[in-house]
């Protein structure tokens, strides 16, 4: 039960903490924004990593494993396609060199 | 490494992930803050491999190296059009991880060594939450990738009973996670709830019209980290809780503001049956004979007159691909002295942020990009205002009648400019199946026509002059 409470404090200012930091993106990178927090929920990575890694059964070691392959593709995916976004996102400069 | 050194680790990692969120507050910390957010995930991947419990890396490899190769290809391969198809993907790979990882950790946790030392009700209700969310998560997304892809159609599909029966699937679930924290060693329980709840995910979203999908991928972008956060509980790992619950508020938060720029509840979007207006105007009752066509030519001539023009894109831009086309037309403006600026509607397009990420890949600077509050209140100065594959989210009905499917829904006051033109291919309705009557206003011109194909000859008529 205090493990339950802990964990259950933890994820209840965490909470309270996405929403301050989550509110001040504008909605000009909200696409990014979806991606980007995409890529780190893919945090749960490293519960696959352990259960392909300790491989108590074979049954736990295989759906670890599979979950590794989602989980990488959605780390790695994440946070490319985000950096490609991002890359794209630039002001006005005063001298603008026209294309071609 | 000691457990300790590892959960110190996982520390920096949530710290990382804070921070770099944190950078996406502004374009020009959002790359850093991406990339501390990717140091994040190196550091915590790295401290786990270092865990005692590892005793063959394999498996570990193998999964990382498919897991590497796919994401990457898919990420640099995929054409920014296809972004909220893409986001939905990795949504749905992120909830299916933790349903999956739950499932293991259950598998063990009931081996007869491993058994006595862990805290077995908190384990199986996680993993119960992990499994219903992670299901959802994983099916849903696959359904909102088919219809954003055009595998399925996007139509919405009204029926009312489906979602008293989909309601039942879920209380099932439910049950079934309830049966499993009673009785942890019948593993049978918890593959029925992942059944149960992938047909949940399935039902949820079919019926949901493509219009309502900024909703949809946002919800399911705020289920994914809920689901990581379930597995936290599952594993006791703070990082998991922590990050997780960063992406469930994320998400939310997402989900509120596009459910609010429509005007409609969650469960409206959700569960609400989406019938054309019958009361409302009919279409010759607004169109007849008050709808002016016009050509690229006339066109220019009125953008040539001009010095303050605003663009009004919509899905219709993405789907003929006509973003470098507007930055072509942007520029051309520029060229003879015209402002130039463009409106975003928050849920223009098929997620949030649709717009703004096309326009950045045409190279159009992010600070002429204005949110709807923001150029509302300018619209009246407007010489012309040119909207793009924009239909229900410039429509005056909103605002005038009370009596519309979209009465209340904020919308970009483009008839205030002092003339209009629209570029669609023909008057058909958009989402909600109602007319336009900006369509037949004094100063709208329309002119029927791709949305690419239009501008192209609109730019190459006011080159010409």
């Amino acid at each position: 039960m205090e493990t339950f409470i802990g964990a259950l404090t933890v994820f209840v200012l965490a909470i309270f903490v996405g929403f301050e930091v989550i509110t001040k993106v504008p909605p000009t990178l909200h696409t990014p924004l979806m991606s980007g927090s995409n890529a780190i929920s893919g945090i749960t990575i490293i519960g696959a990593i352990l259960s392909a890694g300790s491989q108590h059964t074979t049954l736990s070691a295989v759906l670890g494993a599979i979950a590794l392959v989602f989980a990488t593709i959605n780390v790695v995916g994440g946070f490319l396609v985000t950096h490609r976004m991002l890359e794209m996102f630039k002001p006005s400069v005063p001298a603008r060199r026209e294309p071609k | 490494m000691g457990e300790a050194w590892i959960n110190l680790a996982y520390l920096l990692a949530a710290v990382l992930f804070i921070v770099g969120l944190k950078g996406l507050a502004h374009p020009r910390t959002a790359v850093r803050g991406n990339q501390l957010g990717a140091l994040g995930m190196l550091i915590a991947v790295v401290a786990t491999l270092a865990h005692r419990q590892i005793l063959s890396f394999e498996l570990i490899i193998a999964g990382i190296v498919v897991g590497a190769l796919v994401g990457a290809v898919l990420a640099l391969k995929v054409p920014m059009t296809a972004m909220p198809q893409m986001v939905a993907l990795l949504n749905g790979f992120g909830g299916g991880a933790s349903a999956l990882v739950a499932g293991a950790s259950l598998v063990e946790a009931n081996l007869p060594e491993v058994r006595a030392s862990v805290p077995m009700l908190q384990l199986s209700l996680a993993s119960a939450a992990s499994g219903i969310i992670g299901a959802v998560t994983f099916w849903g997304s696959l359904v909102a990738f088919a219809k954003l892809q055009g595998i399925v159609g996007d139509n919405p599909i009204p029926i009312r009973s489906l979602h008293y029966f989909n309601g039942l699937l879920l209380l099932v679930a439910i049950g079934l996670g309830v049966m499993l924290a009673l009785e942890p060693s019948q593993m049978g329980y918890y593959w029925a709830l992942v059944a149960v709840a992938s047909v949940v995910g399935l039902l949820l979203v079919f019926p949901i019209g493509g219009a309502d999908m900024p909703v949809v991928i946002a919800l399911l972008n705020s289920y994914s980290g809920l689901a990581a956060s379930a597995t936290g509980f599952v594993l006791n790992n703070n990082a998991l809780i922590i990050t997780g619950s960063l992406v469930g508020a994320s998400g939310i938060i997402l989900t509120t503001i596009m459910c609010r720029a429509m005007n409609r509840s969650l469960r409206n979007v959700l569960f609400g049956v989406w019938v054309p207006a019958e009361a409302g105007p009919k279409a010759e009752e607004v169109y007849g004979g008050r709808v002016k066509a016009t050509s690229p030519e006339e066109v220019a001539m009125l953008l040539e007159g001009a010095r303050y023009v605003v663009i009004v894109p919509g899905y219709g831009m993405a789907v003929s691909q006509a973003q470098h086309a507007v930055r072509d037309l942007m520029q051309a403006l520029e060229a003879q002295g015209t402002r130039v600026e463009f409106a975003i509607h928050p849920v223009a397009g098929r997620m949030p942020g649709h717009m703004n990420v096309l326009l950045a890949e045409a190279d159009v600077p992010y600070d002429k990009l204005k949110e709807m509050d923001e150029i509302n209140p300018r619209f009246e100065q407007v010489d012309v205002a040119i909207v793009i594959g924009a239909n229900d989210v410039v429509n005056p009905l909103a605002r005038t009648d009370p009596n519309s499917p979209i009465a209340g829904m904020p919308i970009l006051d483009v008839d205030k400019a002092k003339s209009v033109v629209v570029i669609k291919r023909s008057l058909s309705p958009g989402f909600a199946g109602i007319p336009n009557p900006l369509f037949a206003m004094d100063n709208t011109l329309m002119l029927f026509m791709d949305a690419r194909q239009g501008v192209q000859e609109i730019l190459a008529a006011l080159k010409a002059k």
